[in-house]
C-alpha cells in the first residue's frame, strides 16, 4: 500500500482527518481527534458496583461525573499493571439521545496523523480478540497498521441494558 | 449603532421583536414593564423605544409622557404597539408625545419597515 | 426575511398559562359591588396579552374569542358596563376555554371539542345588549404587506401633489419631516418645495419648533392609501393635502385630511366560526396542561442581579488573590487567608443565589385551589372557606411541580371527607361554614405545608374496624391513638362510606405518601374526633442538594441521605437472627430488619466481616426498615447531587453520585431500591427450596 501520509501533508482537495494514536498491547489504535477533549493521567477513580469489569468506575471532570473504561478489558486482552506511561483519553461519544463523555485507559499515546478518507480500508474479519465492530476503518502509515476506532461503540446503549438485566 | 429599548411584559412579544431587530443588526434591551423602561432610559440613552400600552406598573402611554419630559428624549422616536382597535388609545398616545405605533398583530418584515421609518 | 415564529411559542404558551392563573385568581378574589380597578386591569391585560400573542403567532380562533372577551373588558374597564357574577362565571369559562385551546394547540390536538364558539357567541351576544352596537372588525391590515400588493394591483404611474403644513409643534412626538419624505422617496420619484412663508425673524425662533411647509410632487405607481399611509402618525399634527393631478380619467381626485382618527383595525378578523354541536354550555374537560412539562424558568430580575453582583464579587476576589500569587512571601500569609475566607463566602453566597433561581413562590401551586374548593363545595353542598397564608415560601421548581397532586389530593379530602355538611355542623354546634387552612412556611433546610380542617377529624374506631378487616392490624392487637391515624396511609385504605365521585377511587393517601417520600419529604397526620385534621408535610427545599451522612465501606466513601436514616447503632450479637439459613435480621425493639451488608451488595473488601465490628445505619424508605452495615460513620455534609446517568447509566442501588471536598467521586446510595432488593431476597431466602 502506498498510502503514506507524513504529518503535516496539506493535500489540497483531499478530504482528511486528524487521528490521535495510542498503543494497546503493541498494536497501535486511532481516534477522531476531534472526538479527544483531553489527555490526562491515569489516577484513582471511584468504583461503580454492578458494572462490567471493563468499567474502571468514575472520575470527576470539572464537576461531570465520568466513567472511565479499561480498553484492554473491554477488547479481551489480558491486564497489566498501570505504570507512568499509562494515560486516561478523555472522548466525547454520540449516543443513542446525546453526547456523553468518557475516558480510556490504554497503555500510552503515540502520534498524530492526517490520514485521508479515501486511505482508509474497509476492516477485515478479525480475529478474536477484538470484536469487529469497535473498528471503523484500517490505514497504512510508514508501514505501520492503524486500527481506526469507531468510539461510539465503546460503551453502547445495547450493551449497557444487556448489563442492567444480568445485574437485576 | 442604533440601540433600541423594546417594553413590554409579554416575554413572547419581547423575544419576537428583540429576535428580529437583533437579527437585523440592531442593538436591542428589554424591560419589562413602563417603570423598568423608564429607569433603563434613565440611565442609558436609547435612539429608538418601542413600548407596548396595556402594562402593569406604569403603562405605555404614561412612559411616552415621562421619557418625553427628559431633555433626553425630547426628539426620540417613540412607537407604541398596540392591539387597540380604536383610534382613541392613538390619539392618547400622540397626546402623550409618541412619534408613531404598529399594531399588533404585525410581521418581522413590517416591524423591521417601520424601525426603518423612524431611523436618522 | 423569513422567519421562524414556531420558536417563541413555548413562551407564549408559558406566560398565557401563567396569565390563565392569575386572571382566574383576581375573579376568584373579585367582589362583584366593589369597583376594583386594580383588578379589573389586571384581568383585562392577560386577556389583552393573550390576544396580541395569538394573532401574531396565527392563532386565529383564538385571538378572536380573546378579542370578543378584551371587547367586553375594555368596556368595564371604561365604567361603562358594571361586573356582575354571570359575568364572573363567564369569564371563569373562558379561563378553562383558553386553558383547554392552549394545551390543543401546544400538543398539537385538534380541541374540537372546546366549547369555543358557544361561549364566544356568549361574549358576542352580551356585548350586542349593551347600549352601544358592538363594532365590527374592519377588514385586516397589516401595513408594509398590503402595500405592496397594491402597487402590484396598480401597475400604472400617476402623479400626486401633496400640500403638507405640519403644526409648529410636530417635533414633540419625535417625527420628523425629513424621514417622511425619504420614506416618500421609496414610493417613486419625489419633488419638494420648502415654503418659508411663515418662518419667524432669528431672535423669534425657537429651533424646536417646525415652522416651515412644503409642497410635494410624487410621481409613484402606489395608491393614495400608500402615501396616506406614510403621513398616518402626523395627520394630527398637519394639515395634509393630497391631490392626484393626471390620473387615467382625467378627474382630479382630491382628499382632505382631518384631524380624525383613521380606521386601523387590528387583523384579528374572526374565521367563520364553525357552529358544532359543541354548542352546548358543556364544562372543558381537565385539559390542563401539566406544569412538568415546562423546561425553562422565569427568573425575576432581582435574582439575576444579585447574582450578577456575586460574579463581580468573585472576579474582585480573584483578581487580588491572583496578584497576591505573583510576588508571595510570606510576610502575606495573613493576607492570603483573608483572601481565602472571602472567597469562601463568595462561593457560599453563589451557590446560594445560583439555588434561588430554581426558587418559585408556593402561591404557583396555591393559587389554583380558591377555584377548586369553590366548585367542589358546591357540588358537595358544603359552606367552606379556604384560608391561604404563606404564599410567598419559596421552593424549587422541581418540587413544586411534583407537590401539586398530593395537595390537591389533600385538599379533596378534607372538602370530602374532613367537613360536614352545613345541617351535620349545626347540629354539632359549629359554624355553618367549614374551614379550610392551607399554610406554608420555612423551617430549616425545609418548606412545612400545612392543610388543617375545622371538619369531624377522623373516625379512629372505623379505621381499626377496617385495618383489622383487611388484615392490616391483628384482630387483638392495641395500637396507640396516633398509630391509628397513621393507618390511612397504607396501601389499598379507604374509608369512605360512599365511594363519591371526589375521592376514594383506589388512588389513596398511600399514593400521596409515596410521591412525597419521594421527593425525600415526609407526611404526618393529627386528628381529634369532631375538631378536625390537620396534615403537615416536610419537603426539602431543593432536589439538587442533600443532607448527607458520609459512611465508609473498606476504601470507599458512600453518602446516605439523612431523611432515611432513623438511627445508627452498635451491633449486639445476641440480636442478630439468621432466619432460614442466610438471610440475617437483627431485632430492634419490637421490629426486624433485614442486615444489609454494604460490602456484599457492592463486592467490596470491608475492614470488618463481623458484625460486632461494624456499625448498623438503620434506615426506612416507604414505610420499610432496614440495617445498613458499614465500617465507620463520618460527616455530615450537604451534597450536590450529580445524575450518573448523564455520561453513563442509572445503577441499581444508587440515586446518584456527589464531588466531595477532596474532588473524588462519592456514590450516593438509593435506600429504597436497597431495601427492596433485600426485602425480595429475605423472602426468596426463606421460602422452602424447590425440589
Amino acid at each position: 500500500m502506498d498510502s503514506v501520509e507524513v504529518k503535516n501533508t496539506n493535500d489540497a482537495g483531499a478530504v482528511q482527518n486528524q487521528y490521535l494514536t495510542f498503543v494497546l498491547a503493541g498494536e497501535e489504535y486511532g481516534v477522531d481527534i476531534l472526538r479527544v477533549q483531553e489527555i490526562r493521567g491515569w489516577d484513582t477513580v471511584t468504583p461503580i458496583p454492578s458494572t462490567p469489569d471493563y468499567i474502571k468506575g468514575v472520575i470527576n471532570l470539572r464537576g461531570a461525573i465520568v466513567p472511565i473504561v479499561d480498553l484492554r478489558t473491554r477488547f479481551k486482552m489480558a491486564a497489566i499493571e498501570y505504570g507512568p506511561t499509562t494515560v486516561v483519553i478523555v472522548l466525547r461519544t454520540n449516543g443513542a439521545k446525546n453526547s456523553t463523555i468518557l475516558g480510556i485507559v490504554v497503555d500510552g499515546v503515540s502520534e498524530v496523523y492526517n490520514i485521508k478518507t479515501e486511505n482508509i480500508k474497509v476492516p477485515p474479519q478479525m480475529g478474536q480478540e477484538m470484536d469487529i465492530r469497535f473498528v471503523h476503518g484500517l490505514a497504512t502509515i510508514e508501514e505501520k497498521m492503524i486500527i481506526l476506532m469507531d468510539v461510539d461503540q465503546i460503551l453502547t446503549s445495547r450493551e449497557i441494558a444487556a448489563v442492567d438485566k444480568l445485574v437485576a | 449603532m442604533t440601540n433600541i429599548l423594546i417594553v413590554d411584559d409579554s416575554a413572547s412579544m419581547r423575544q419576537m421583536v428583540s429576535f428580529t431587530l437583533k437579527g437585523a443588526g440592531y442593538e436591542v434591551e428589554e424591560a419589562v414593564d413602563g417603570a423598568d423602561a423608564l429607569a433603563k432610559a434613565k440611565k442609558k440613552s436609547y435612539n429608538i423605544v418601542i413600548t407596548d400600552v396595556n402594562m402593569p406598573n406604569m403603562d405605555g402611554i404614561a412612559l411616552i409622557k415621562e421619557l418625553r419630559s427628559l431633555a433626553s428624549y425630547k426628539f426620540t422616536p417613540l412607537l407604541m404597539l398596540t392591539t387597540e382597535s380604536g383610534g382613541e388609545k392613538k390619539q392618547e398616545g400622540k397626546t402623550a408625545g409618541a412619534t408613531g405605533w404598529m399594531v399588533k398583530p404585525f410581521n418581522p418584515d413590517q416591524l423591521l419597515a417601520t424601525i426603518k421609518r423612524v431611523m436618522s | 426575511m423569513s422567519f421562524d415564529m414556531s420558536q417563541f411559542l413555548q413562551t407564549f404558551y408559558e406566560e398565557s398559562f401563567e396569565g390563565l392563573d392569575s386572571m382566574e385568581g383576581n375573579l376568584l378574589n373579585f367582589d362583584v359591588g366593589v369597583v376594583d380597578a386594580e383588578k379589573i386591569n389586571a384581568i383585562f391585560r392577560v386577556a389583552h396579552s393573550i390576544k396580541g400573542g395569538s394573532a401574531t403567532f396565527g392563532l386565529k380562533e383564538m385571538a378572536a374569542f380573546t378579542h370578543s372577551m378584551e371587547t367586553l373588558l375594555e368596556k368595564i374597564r371604561s365604567g361603562e358596563r358594571q361586573m356582575t357574577t354571570e359575568l364572573v362565571d363567564l369569564l371563569l369559562q373562558s379561563v378553562d376555554v383558553l386553558r383547554a385551546m392552549l394545551s390543543a394547540n401546544k400538543n398539537g390536538a385538534d380541541g374540537v371539542n372546546i366549547p369555543v364558539a358557544a361561549l364566544k357567541s356568549r361574549f358576542d351576544e352580551l356585548l350586542k345588549s349593551g347600549d352601544t352596537p358592538a363594532a365590527n372588525p374592519a377588514p385586516a391590515r397589516t401595513g408594509a404587506g398590503e402595500a405592496d400588493a397594491q402597487q402590484t394591483a396598480k401597475g400604472k404611474s400617476q402623479h400626486w401633489c401633496i400640500d403638507f403644513i405640519p403644526r409648529m409643534s410636530l417635533f414633540s412626538t419625535g417625527n420628523d419631516p425629513l424621514r417622511i419624505f425619504r420614506e416618500l422617496a421609496t414610493l417613486g420619484e419625489l419633488e419638494t418645495r420648502i415654503d418659508l412663508g411663515k418662518l419667524p425673524s432669528w431672535d423669534d425662533m425657537d429651533a424646536e419648533q417646525c415652522y416651515l411647509a412644503w409642497q410635494l410632487q410624487l410621481r409613484t405607481e402606489h395608491t393614495e392609501a400608500a402615501i396616506k399611509e406614510i403621513f398616518e402618525w402626523v395627520e394630527s399634527d398637519c394639515r395634509l393635502d393630497i391631490k392626484c393631478i393626471d390620473s387615467a380619467a382625467g378627474a382630479v381626485a382630491k382628499t382632505e385630511v382631518a384631524s380624525k382618527p383613521h380606521p386601523v383595525e387590528t387583523a384579528i378578523a374572526a374565521e367563520p366560526q364553525k357552529a358544532t354541536d359543541d354548542a352546548k354550555d358543556s364544562v372543558v374537560k381537565e385539559q390542563k396542561s401539566a406544569p412538568a412539562e415546562s423546561a425553562s424558568i422565569r427568573v425575576s430580575i432581582d435574582k439575576v442581579d444579585d447574582l450578577i453582583n456575586m460574579v463581580g464579587e468573585l472576579v474582585i476576589t480573584q483578581s487580588m488573590l491572583g496578584q497576591l500569587g505573583q510576588d508571595f512571601d510570606m510576610s502575606k500569609l495573613e493576607k492570603l487567608a483573608d483572601g481565602l475566607t472571602q472567597l469562601e463566602r463568595n462561593t457560599r453566597e453563589l451557590q446560594e443565589s445560583v439555588m434561588r433561581i430554581r426558587m418559585l413562590p408556593i402561591s404557583f401551586v396555591f393559587q389554583r385551589f380558591p377555584r377548586m374548593v369553590r366548585d367542589l363545595s358546591a357540588k358537595l353542598g358544603k359552606k367552606v372557606e379556604l384560608v391561604m397564608t404563606g404564599e410567598g415560601t419559596e421552593l424549587d421548581k422541581t418540587v413544586m411541580e411534583k407537590i401539586g397532586d398530593p395537595l390537591v389530593h389533600l385538599l379533596r379530602n378534607a372538602l370530602d371527607h374532613g367537613i360536614e355538611s352545613p345541617e351535620q355542623r349545626q347540629q354539632a354546634g359549629k359554624p355553618a361554614t367549614g374551614a379550610i387552612k392551607l399554610n406554608a412556611y420555612h423551617q430549616g433546610g425545609n418548606i412545612v405545608i400545612e392543610i388543617i380542617d375545622d371538619g369531624k377529624g377522623l373516625d379512629r374506631d372505623r379505621i381499626l374496624e377496617k385495618a383489622r378487616l383487611r388484615g392490616l392490624v391483628g384482630s387483638d392487637e392495641v395500637l396507640p391513638e396516633d398509630k391509628v391515624a397513621e393507618l390511612i396511609f397504607l396501601p389499598g385504605f379507604s374509608t369512605a362510606e360512599i365511594v363519591s365521585d371526589l375521592s376514594g377511587r383506589g388512588v389513596g393517601m398511600d399514593v400521596v405518601r409515596k410521591n412525597i417520600k419521594s421527593l425525600g419529604g415526609s407526611v404526618e397526620i393529627k386528628s381529634e374526633t369532631g375538631k378536625g385534621s390537620k396534615f403537615t408535610i416536610r419537603l426539602p427545599l431543593t432536589l439538587a442538594i442533600l443532607d448527607g451522612q458520609l459512611v465508609r465501606v473498606g476504601e470507599g466513601t458512600y453518602v446516605v441521605p439523612l431523611v432515611s436514616i432513623i438511627e445508627t447503632l452498635q451491633i449486639k450479637k445476641k440480636y442478630i437472627n439468621a432466619v432460614a439459613g442466610k438471610a440475617e435480621m437483627y431485632r430492634l425493639r419490637d421490629d426486624y430488619l433485614p442486615i444489609i451488608r454494604l460490602y456484599e451488595t457492592f463486592s467490596l473488601v470491608p475492614d470488618q466481616r463481623e458484625l460486632e465490628n461494624g456499625l448498623l445505619v438503620v434506615v426506612e424508605a416507604e414505610g420499610q426498615k432496614a440495617g445498613l452495615f458499614v465500617d465507620d460513620l463520618l460527616s455530615q455534609q450537604q451534597v450536590v447531587i450529580k445524575s450518573l446517568e448523564t455520561n453513563f447509566r442509572k445503577v441499581t442501588g444508587l440515586s446518584g453520585a456527589t464531588i466531595l471536598g477532596d474532588g473524588t467521586v462519592a456514590l450516593i446510595l438509593d435506600v429504597s431500591s436497597l431495601i427492596g432488593a433485600a426485602r425480595q431476597q429475605a423472602t426468596n431466602r426463606g421460602r422452602p427450596q424447590a425440589a
